[in-house]
């Protein structure tokens, strides 16, 4: 890491403690975790860094406003049971978020450690508490009294499920309605088992259920139950957490041929269907030797870092140069480390396919960079006369997703983006409709797993205060406060 | 929930399935179709709904024994449960009072079809029903569809019953006005009906069946081309216009997992009496 002596020579405090990883070579062989985890002498030594900051600015950076130097505390002082309490006091989903959120940009980021030196590492010490915690059995928290309300959930992934166990931690009567047969969402269908292994993910969805969760799976709201049915069934209220499914793409000609898969496909079939254990697990994948991404996120870097593990030489085509790449910087080390080969500045403009229908090879069109646009994101354009063929036998198109529209269209009234279909809503969550709340990708267009936990989170609250200090539907005062 | 009401064998691998899902068959409409795992961790089939009893809670589904998955299906008897059953998907059918309605059913889609003929019936059309099939011993149901139609014709491909092939429909359509063509079967069939039906400007609509992981928008593995417009089979259909569906390339992209379909199905069938001589 850049700048990494000068900090070891001044003092060794301004050091994190290294995470044990597989090695690169052995990991692209296999779908195990790739990051193993902090031993407890480790989590002691990194916590010993954390200063335990009066006013903490990293709270300040964490979405979900976890008690961060508090749980760090209790780890220095081997109270491990207190300190994941300390951390599910806000945060229902520790497993999964000390592995995937980006804690670079948020509560690191705050870090005082960090002006001298490493942040503390304050996503591996959550994770390892979480960690502890499932070797050694989960406490669930009593049950509240009831409030006599009843709330509908509707999507069983980040989001949904940090509002749902917000919801029935305050007494309400909560069903979660999953789509899917599995519930998770981005976290049992998007993230590789090598980030994050779905038995984990699969205990926090349990955690949540014991909780008291009626959770419902194989349940697409929108077809089997309208959200005005779901008003009519006695539901005081409901929440809308359906991510942002729809994958997009590049429009290109050529893009129906067989091997090109959308992110989502690809993804679905590996790691919700396992079809990396094909044909023990019944659901198929078809990959080539030359795998071609497209797009530069970290979804992008999942598709490619699984096609390694598949057996293919992988390239990732992005648009921009290597400085604008939107994934976290650590995948990208990660999958690099591993084999990948990237290709900037250039944007696909033509499939071509054999006689059976199946890509072979692709057209590409260089790019160059321009002025920022308003939003500050680095413009593009082609460069003409430019085109260049490459070859490729698997296409996986990883350049963004929106909204599932199935709600939306049978949501009378319901206010939504015209242009990518999100759904309207204020900082709390609250839709146009009274009693509906709507948050995650739904809303914000896709974003990350602690963003729509952050989401989940305020709309609970704000939930709770329209159930407990409004009257019934059709009463709300006028003001709205 | 999801247990096998009932279980009935419409011809040789093709079967009937009532099962017990009351959510679903509250909502069913004729067209749309159900997302069927069998076992737990095998895979999602989109199954065609043949029909629904709402006040008995149940809804039933055809399938045809191709692969390794409904080939297990195959297996399940009444009183089995299944691991999920998730629907109803899709949009429904449009059903009107449009005249005269040409319902067309090919081998183990003959079953959704009299779904379609007695909800179009019911909506005061004059209903002519083609059941077509390989041969005789695969065209089921033909009482049902008598029932439920003003008329009926059957079809074969090497000519056991009724007619040979479906090249009888120009006649028909020559000395027939329709103001209305359903089409579900194969893609094959479905193509060449669109193919006889075009000069005569008959609106068709078919019934596609594209690959399906999800069946609710996510993953794009269905998608069509429909107009020359990128369309999804599962949020956008399943029922297409006929005369704009890209026939040839949705037969492309339904071939495009068969080695792999080729050997799972292999497997499931060597099963427990392997020859290899290594297990």
């Amino acid at each position: 890491m850049e700048g990494t002596e000068e900090k070891t020579a001044s003092n060794p405090m301004n050091v994190d403690v290294e995470m044990p990883r597989q090695r690169p070579k052995e990991r692209v062989k296999n779908f195990k975790e790739v990051a193993l985890g902090y031993t407890e002498e480790m989590a002691i030594q990194e916590a010993r860094r954390c200063m335990q900051c009066k006013n903490p600015p990293c709270i300040k950076g964490c979405p979900v406003d976890v008690p961060i130097p508090s749980f760090i505390d209790c780890i220095l002082q081997g109270k491990y049971a207190e300190g994941i309490a300390v951390i599910k006091t806000k945060n229902s989903l520790p497993a999964v978020c000390g592995r995937v959120c980006p804690q670079e940009g948020q509560c690191q980021m705050n870090c005082v450690r960090g002006k001298k030196g490493d942040p503390v590492n304050i996503g591996r010490l959550e994770r390892f508490l979480a960690d502890w915690e499932r070797e050694h059995g989960a406490q669930i928290p009593e049950r509240t009294p009831s409030t006599g309300k009843k709330i509908a959930v509707i999507g069983g992934g980040p989001a949904g499920l940090t509002a749902a166990a917000d919801l029935v931690k305050m007494g309400h009567a909560v069903t979660l309605f999953e789509a899917l047969h599995v519930a998770g969402g981005v976290l049992s269908y998007g993230i590789p088992e090598f980030r994050l292994p779905k038995d984990i993910v699969q205990k926090e969805i349990e955690y949540v259920q014991k909780l008291g969760v009626d959770l419902r799976l194989g349940n697409l709201i929108g077809r089997i139950h309208t959200i005005p049915e779901l008003m009519e069934q006695g539901y005081h209220a409901i929440f809308i957490s359906s991510g942002a499914g729809l994958p997009q793409w590049t429009g290109c000609p050529g893009e129906n041929l067989g091997g090109i898969y959308s992110a989502n496909e690809f993804l679905i079939r590996v790691n919700l269907m396992k079809a990396y254990n094909f044909p023990e697990q019944d659901t198929p994948i078809r990959i080539g030797k030359h795998v071609v991404v497209i797009g530069g996120g970290n979804v992008a870097m999942d598709c490619a870092r699984i096609s390694m593990r598949l057996g293919a030489k992988v390239c990732l085509n992005y648009r921009r140069s290597r400085t604008e790449l939107p994934a976290r910087r650590e995948e990208i080390e990660n999958a690099e480390e591993e084999g990948l080969m990237c290709n900037f500045l250039n944007a696909p403009a033509e499939f071509y396919g054999d006689e059976k229908g199946w890509v072979r090879s692709m057209r590409c069109t260089c790019m160059e960079l321009t002025e920022s646009d308003e939003k500050g994101r680095q413009g593009v354009k082609p460069i003409a006369c430019s085109d260049f063929e490459v070859d490729a036998d698997t296409i996986i198109v990883a350049i963004g997703q929106t909204p599932n529209p199935i709600i939306q269209r049978t949501t009378a009234g319901l206010k939504t983006d015209p242009r990518n279909g999100t759904i309207i809503v204020d900082e709390d969550g609250r839709t146009n409709l009274d009693g509906v709340f709507a948050g995650g990708d739904v809303a914000t267009g896709a974003a990350t797993v602690i963003s729509a936990m952050g989401a989940g989170k305020r709309a609970a609250k704000a939930m709770h205060e329209y159930l407990m200090n409004e009257g019934p539907r059709g009463e709300r005062p006028s003001t709205g406060n | 929930m999801y247990r096998i009401v009932s279980k009935e064998r419409l011809a040789h691998k093709q079967t009937l399935f009532e099962v017990e899902a009351p959510e679903i068959a509250a909502k069913a409409q004729p067209g749309q179709f159900l997302i069927v795992i069998p076992t737990e961790g095998g895979e999602r089939v989109p199954l065609t709904i043949c029909d629904y009893e709402a006040d008995k809670g149940t809804v039933s589904f055809a399938f045809h024994e191709v692969g390794k998955t409904t080939k297990e299906l195959g297996t399940f008897e009444k009183g089995d449960r299944l691991f999920n059953v998730t629907g109803p998907l899709g949009n429904p059918s449009q059903i009107g009072k449009y005249g005269r309605v040409l319902c067309v059913g090919g081998g183990i889609m003959i079953a959704p079809v009299l779904l379609q003929a007695k909800a179009m019936k019911a909506a005061g059309n004059h209903v002519t029903t083609v059941l077509g099939s390989r041969s005789e011993e695969f065209l089921f149901m033909r009482e049902k569809a008598a029932s439920l139609s003003d008329e009926v014709h059957l079809a074969t491909d090497d000519g056991s019953v009724g007619e040979k092939g479906l090249e009888f429909l120009t006649d028909l359509l020559k000395k027939e006005r329709f103001d209305r063509c359903v089409v579900m079967g194969p893609v094959v069939m479905m193509k060449m009906v669109s193919e006889i039906t075009r000069p005569f400007n008959l609106p068709t609509i078919v019934s596609l069946t594209p690959i399906m992981i999800d069946g609710m928008g996510m993953c794009g593995v269905c998608r069509v081309t429909v107009g020359g417009n990128m369309l999804f089979g599962c949020v956008d259909g399943p029922e297409f216009d006929g005369h704009l569906t890209n026939f040839d390339e949705l037969i492309k992209r339904q071939r495009t997992m068969l080695p792999e379909e080729r050997l799972s199905s292999i497997l499931w069938e060597n099963k427990g009496r392997c020859k290899c001589g290594r297990n």
